[in-house]
């Protein structure tokens, strides 16, 4: 019964993703998309919020690439252990989820 | 006489249309001969990241025109360490963005100057006018 969360604003800005972690379950997935893949550079403040949810939470993270590009984030500047989706990839979780869930 | 003004960049590009229209009225502002200073500060650092490629999410890239400000006489991009440091980055991710001073043989000078949050708050209270994006 795992959930998708899709999380799209700045977690600099907001406090969706914050909120968004502190309610998935274990086997969750957290897709981060627009201005919240800013969320996961490695070396940012947000790092072990990002690894206490994957490592002792059992939550997966993602990040759509293309959202990553489009603000000069290249690939080797993400946290280990957050994965990045294409749009594809996108479709994929949303039907290996059960169900989709934003956070606004 | 010139007013001091002081555009205020707070925002990443592409999730909201705040740093694209920020740079339109820079452009417009330019017409007006008065003494312009861009800030980037908290995701508004990420205007003028290096490497902005967003052409797999549809939209244009309008980081090459921060290039250009510097034929506008806008030659004071400040950007706060702390806001860097806090997401990650360093000087070195930020576009080399330059200007030719005109009373120096046109030699290339930097634009972007790195600051820390108590020279940006100094910045800021010197202005005349500051316009918020």
């Amino acid at each position: 019964m795992a959930m998708l969360h899709i999380v799209n604003k700045s977690p600099f800005e907001r406090n969706a993703l914050k909120s968004c972690l502190a309610h998935a379950l274990s086997g969750d997935a957290v897709l981060l998309i627009e201005d919240a893949v800013i969320g996961v550079v490695s070396g940012s403040t947000l790092v072990t919020e990002l690894q206490q949810a994957m490592n002792g939470n059992a939550v997966k993270l993602y990040a759509l690439s293309p959202d990553l590009a489009a603000r000069g984030v290249k690939a080797e500047r993400v946290l280990e252990g957050i994965q990045l989706v294409d749009y594809a990839g996108f479709v994929d979780l949303t039907v290996a989820n059960e169900k989709t869930q934003s956070w606004l | 006489m010139a007013k001091k003004f002081l555009y205020l960049n707070r925002k990443a590009p592409y999730g909201t249309v705040y740093a694209l229209e920020s740079l339109e009225v820079v452009l417009i502002a330019a017409a007006f001969e008065q003494e312009v200073s861009l800030a980037f500060l908290d995701d508004g650092v990420y205007q003028i990241a290096k490497g902005q490629t967003p052409k797999a999410v549809g939209m244009k890239n309008f980081s090459p025109t921060y290039n250009a400000l510097g034929d506008y006489g806008i030659t004071k991009l400040y950007v706060e360490r702390e806001s860097l440091v806090e997401r990650g980055l360093t000087e070195d991710d930020l576009m080399p963005i330059v200007y030719e001073d005109e009373d120096d043989d046109y030699t290339e000078k930097p634009s972007v100057q790195v600051i820390s949050r108590t020279e940006m708050a100094k910045i800021m209270a010197e202005q005349d006018v500051t316009f918020s994006f």
